[in-house]
């Protein structure tokens, strides 16, 4: 463990910008980053299966206000609506006294319902792509087994969506992971807010975001290799017959 | 056919040391770098044109030297970058001298001295600002100041630290109770916070300028670091309103209290 020490202290030696205390930095700021993102991704698609469902419904009045919802929140810059909701919310008139202020006073609770508000909207539209291009033969199937509506989405609709939207969830996923980079602009100390700390401290911008980018690059192969394995496990029956 | 393309990099590489290195020009026209708004050193007055302290007084120095002044906009983040990139060719901006800094550019003498200074709504219950008296509040700073890296350092393990890309954002949170205590370059918070008919707030504590390593000599300003000549054109120039009283009349237009 000490020659371990010794080695890193070692390594830093040399150089001004990346010592214990910056790297701690971009530590904490990893841990905020991930937790931000991954909140929001897992609240985002608790949301989007059901508003995915009622966007395909044939009855206007469930479809026309999610599809209205998912207009605006992918209509406008996420930048934006974090902004609105972060700083709009004081514009209430005694939000301070509510019990609603718990949550709205710390930075990080404004953002996480911006972010997933956002990738609830995209995974939404995404999903009900994917339930639309559900085979005709397999709904005619399942009609002829008797499924009611509902069994048939539970049993067949919806499990076949689900590993037809994979792929392009997993793009929703990275976008995610990037665009939480704005978290920053109120006061959070995300992986980005790290890096612009540490380039207005030391004026070094190359270093500072070559680095932050590197990071994002490991996430973004986890990512990557997490969705790769499911989709080999899930859509193995796509895959050709080996000869 | 490689090593043609080698020698033609080589080539490029050396032209381009050479252009970098090239002897400092005579200037007809001085382009500042600027990040509006930080009044009232500089900013946008109603009818959207830049004003300000530094604003004013670049201008009145221009004039003595008998060159042009022309401003760019520039965010304060990318602010020294822009000036080495040739997006300008001085940055006047209530930019702060110091030793990082100094590594960095080349400084005019200080033309201003502002202190720091601790900002608190006037109902607030913070008595004093030693380490003790601020633990577990909520410091607000701009981003990348020297008030930023000062309340980092002295109050980062006791505190929380709110970084804000403008004073406005801060004010915002300060008057949403998110921030409890705001720590600016004095005439900012005056400007923003004191002499806005809309919020309460007063100073708490003395005016920060110490420790040196930290608020420097005052503001400069900066020039690339081969044009030494241009740099002392401006510090006879500011000699000049000094003793002739110009400098005085542009003080307390924006600083009088």
């Amino acid at each position: 463990m000490q020659a371990l020490i010794d080695w890193f202290t070692a390594l830093l030696a040399d150089n001004t910008i990346f010592n214990a205390q910056t790297l701690g930095y971009y530590g904490s700021g990893l841990v905020t980053t991930v937790q931000l993102v991954f909140l929001s991704l897992v609240i985002g698609l608790v949301m989007a299966v059901p508003l995915a469902i009622g966007r395909s419904s044939r009855r206007r009045w469930i479809s026309l206000p999610i599809f209205l919802y998912t207009y605006v929140f992918r209509g406008t810059p996420l930048l934006i609506q974090l902004y609105l909701i972060y700083y709009g919310v004081v514009f209430f008139e005694g939000i301070q006294e509510t019990w609603l202020w718990v949550f709205l006073e710390d930075p990080f609770v404004p953002a996480l319902i911006a972010f997933t508000l956002n990738t609830a909207a995209y995974t939404t539209e995404i999903f009900r792509g994917a339930i639309k291009a559900t085979p005709r033969g397999e709904i005619e199937a399942a009609r002829a087994y008797g499924m009611s509506q509902r069994l048939m989405m539970r049993r067949i609709i919806l499990p076949s969506a689900f590993r037809r939207a994979l792929p392009a969830y997993g793009n929703e996923v990275i976008f995610m992971l990037h665009a939480s980079a704005i978290a920053s602009v109120v006061t959070i100390m995300d992986l980005t807010g790290a890096a612009r700390f540490i380039y207005a401290r030391y004026y070094a911008p190359f270093d500072a975001f070559l680095f932050v980018a590197a990071i994002y690059l490991c996430v973004t192969f986890a990512i990557l290799y997490l969705f790769r394995y499911l989709e080999k496990r899930m859509l193995a029956h796509l895959k050709p017959v080996e000869q | 056919m490689n090593r043609l393309l080698t020698l033609t990099m080589v080539g490029a590489a050396v032209a381009m040391t050479a252009s970098t290195t090239v002897q400092a020009r005579d200037y007809d026209t001085v382009r500042f770098g600027v990040d509006v708004p930080y009044e009232p050193m500089e900013y946008r007055d109603a009818d959207g044109e830049l004003t300000g302290f530094d604003i004013d007084l670049g201008n009145a120095l221009c004039e003595e030297i008998g060159i042009e002044c022309e401003w760019i906009v520039q965010g304060w983040d990318g602010i020294i970058p822009g000036l080495q990139s040739r997006k300008y060719d001085a940055i006047m901006s209530s930019m702060t001298i110091n030793d990082d800094r100094r590594e960095q550019v080349l400084f005019s003498d200080p033309y201003i001295t502002p202190p720091s200074a601790w900002f608190v709504p006037s109902d607030s219950e913070i008595e004093d600002v030693s380490e003790e008296g601020l633990e577990d509040f909520t410091i607000g700073v701009q981003r990348g100041t020297l008030q930023d890296n000062y309340a980092t350092d002295m109050y980062g393990d006791v505190a929380d630290i709110n970084r804000y890309d403008t004073a406005e954002d801060l004010v915002l949170d300060m008057e949403s109770e998110r921030a409890d205590i705001a720590f600016l370059d004095f005439p900012v918070g005056k400007a923003t916070l004191i002499d806005n008919d809309d919020y309460d707030y007063q100073v708490i504590g003395d005016m920060i300028t110490e420790p040196k390593e930290y608020f420097g000599d005052g503001f400069g300003i900066a020039f690339r670091k081969r044009d030494e000549a241009l740099a002392e054109q401006f510090n006879e120039a500011l000699e000049t309103l000094r003793e002739n009283g110009t400098y005085d009349e542009i003080y307390d237009k924006y600083f009088s209290m």
